[in-house]
């Protein structure tokens, strides 16, 4: 404090705040509010927001640390808390929508996640159904599983072979402007993916209301190929040049060492890049909206006809429920569990590949 | 280098350099070409998402304007809302969302521990990972109910602001809660960009701006983020076309009308592109559908000079970054 009035401050002489300040505060404020919030709870008889508790709380602790630090350490240590407590409560913001979406969904969610939802389909199912067929999201599987899977292996061959030109071939004009225009593509709003598969399509058969799910595949496709192009892009710019080299001195043709060496060596990371991608496109909504259709019925046939896929049941069981809304939310909730554990265990599986079956360099 | 003797009587008696001509192999040039087919593919796919969005917007284009879904003077008329919607709600969700993600890319990169640092940022990727229909369905079942009796509050004591201007939305689905759970959805992709530019800034400079007795925030002013600003612009325009793009949760969120206002808080706000898409194309029919493929191909442009203006701030970062 006496240092201050100098004008001139040596930081290694001022006052520090012990380390204990900080947490202390943070634990002070947080009871602060939770105080608050229990009376105010109790006097209008409202829920307890452990929510708003932990934000304001936050808030509280910052403001005291930053003024008790511009007291007794001076402005420049006082704005540098203020940072640090700024920064990390930027994190903490950002992990309560994800922690209360996680938890919502897991709690609606798990109240239809039963047999019936993954053996029926919505065929006549009305309200809440009846005790033997509450009605599920069997067709809306099958339509995720069918449509992104023709999704992926239309753009797994595409992006990968176009990630083998830009790395293995490519030079000048044509590959700059390749690299370039996938970077651009990965910008493209799935809903306009959406729009072109349902103008090219409506052209090609000349139907202005036309709804297959084949369409929905090639509007995940035009999603999917960037993503794959990029990841498989960096995993055979990994490969070391010595591994190509060895291989074409000893008079292999260059497209059995991009096979058999090239390819071999970087297939776990390949692997990984795909599994991302797929878990980017099924939980695509949008373009299914506008070209796959939605129906209640199941359908194995994505050349004909209507189909559903989870996402879009998601939406369709939010958006159009019955005069019974509560049964339809509850399917809403448990399909949007089931895409989540669905998304999670790729992620989860992208990264247990990497991990294990990536080659192990020797150094 | 030395050089030793053995060259040297090689060089005298030089063989005849016979070189091997490669053969020609059929295999090599079917697989060569079928990668370039590969990639050209691509192009032609882009390409053709223009021309067909063209090819089907020109009948709205040239269309009697008083057959439009909303009757309007001209077809300009009709998508300015929309058009005005879109932007509004990216801008919106985009000042939110940019500092939030500078704060979180800086405490990965620079505050936090090093071992736990890789996991914070996998945490912060498993929120791009969650489906936008997800988004949608908590943003209006959850967040929604939740932030309604704060606009209350914000109407009642600023609502002299014409931001906040009375009316207050019954029911939350206002633009402002569709830009912060639009936000949420633009967080992790700001900061994964972010994060990566942040740990590129040279520890050389890092350390001498330390040693010369700067605190961490001095330290990340004076080298961090001049450094990384480049990468921070490239950053920002990528959220700002996924906000513009992202269409569920709009359509599921918002309570729109066609007027175009600045009000954060009311119950008339202006739809965005995407939105309105979901809504209406499973009804749309005639001339209809050619309006909504017409806004479409709006978004399409829009979204596409943006990208293309973020990917030209990250490749001359490129040109730069390599003199370290």
């Amino acid at each position: 404090m006496t240092t201050n009035t100098q004008g001139i401050v040596n930081s290694l002489t001022t006052a520090r705040l012990p380390r204990w300040v900080p947490w202390a505060l943070l634990a002070g404020s947080w009871i602060v509010f939770a105080i608050v919030f229990g009376i105010l709870a109790a006097n209008t008889g409202g829920s307890y927001n452990i929510v708003a508790v932990v934000f304001f709380g936050t808030v509280l602790f910052d403001v005291l640390l930053v003024t008790i630090s511009y007291l007794v350490e001076g402005s420049r240590r006082a704005k540098d808390r203020l940072v640090t407590s700024l920064v990390t409560t930027a994190f903490v913001v950002a992990l309560l929508p994800l922690v209360s979406l996680l938890f919502t969904v897991v709690v609606e969610g798990s109240k239809r996640f039963d047999v019936a939802f993954f053996t029926q389909s919505m065929r006549n199912v009305v309200g809440a159904g009846t005790e033997e067929f509450p009605g599920g999201a069997l067709h809306a599987v099958v339509g995720t599983v069918e449509i992104t899977g023709i999704a992926t292996l239309i753009s797994v061959p595409i992006g990968l072979l176009a990630a083998i030109y830009l790395v293995e071939y490519g030079r000048g004009h044509l590959a700059r402007s390749i690299t370039f225009f996938v970077d651009v593509m990965t910008g493209i709003p799935s809903i306009v993916a959406g729009l072109f598969a349902f103008a090219l399509f409506a052209l090609i058969f000349d139907d202005p209301g036309i709804r297959f799910g084949f369409g929905g595949a090639i509007a995940l496709t035009l999603l999917m190929i960037p993503t794959v192009v990029r990841s498989s892009e960096e995993m055979l710019k990994l490969v070391p040049n010595e591994l190509r080299e060895a291989s074409l001195a000893l008079g292999v043709p260059k497209w059995l060492t991009i096979l058999k060496v090239v390819i071999p060596t970087s297939i776990a990371g390949i692997t990984t890049g795909v599994t991302l991608a797929i878990a980017r496109i099924i939980g695509e909504t949008a373009p299914l909206l506008i070209i796959a259709g939605f129906t209640a019925s199941m359908n194995y046939d994505p050349f004909n006809g209507r189909m559903m896929a989870l996402p879009l049941f998601v939406y369709t069981q939010y958006a159009n429920p019955g005069t019974d809304v509560q049964p339809y939310l509850d399917r809403a909730w448990a399909a949007a569990l089931t895409l989540i554990l669905i998304v999670m265990a790729l992620n989860l599986l992208a990264r247990l590949i990497a991990k294990i079956f990536s080659p192990k360099l020797g150094r | 280098m030395k050089e030793s003797p053995a060259p040297e009587t090689a060089v005298t008696a030089p063989p005849a350099p016979v070189r091997a001509k490669t053969p020609s192999r059929p295999a090599d040039r079917i697989f060569a070409s079928s990668t370039v087919v590969a990639g050209v593919l691509i192009l032609v796919a882009l390409a053709s998402v223009a021309l067909f969005l063209i090819a089907q917007s020109i009948p709205a284009l040239i269309a009697d304007p008083a057959e439009l879904p909303t009757p309007s003077t001209s077809f300009w008329e009709y998508v300015a809302p929309l058009a005005f919607g879109t932007v509004w709600a990216a801008v919106l969700a985009l000042i939110i969302a940019l500092p939030l993600s500078l704060g979180i890319a800086l405490f990965i990169s620079h505050y936090a521990p090093r071992k736990v640092a890789q996991t914070l940022g996998y945490i912060i990727d498993l929120l791009a990972a969650v489906p936008s229909v997800v988004f949608g369905l908590w943003g209006i079942k959850v967040f929604a109910p939740f932030v309604q009796p704060f606009y209350e509050w914000l109407v009642d004591n600023l609502g002299w602001i014409p931001l906040f201007a009375a009316p207050v939305s019954g029911t939350g689905r206002t633009i402002l809660t569709v830009a912060i759970v639009l936000a949420v959805m633009v967080v992790p992709i700001i900061t994964a960009v972010c994060r990566e530019v942040f740990l590129q800034t040279p520890v050389l400079h890092e350390e001498a701006a330390l040693a010369l007795g700067a605190t961490r925030w001095e330290m990340i002013r004076m080298t961090v983020l001049p450094f990384g600003m480049p990468g921070i612009i490239s950053a920002t325009m990528l959220g700002l076309g996924r906000a513009l793009g992202e269409t569920l949760v709009v359509a599921m969120v918002l309570s729109p009308a066609l007027v175009i206002n600045f009000v954060l808080t009311g119950s008339a706000n202006p739809p965005t592109i995407a939105g309105n898409i979901a809504l209406n194309f499973p009804e749309a029919h005639g001339i209809g559908v050619n309006a909504l493929i017409a806004t479409g191909l709006i978004l399409f442009i829009i979204t596409l000079l943006v990208n293309l203006a973020a990917r030209v701030f990250i490749n001359r970062r490129k040109a730069f970054s390599g003199a370290n």
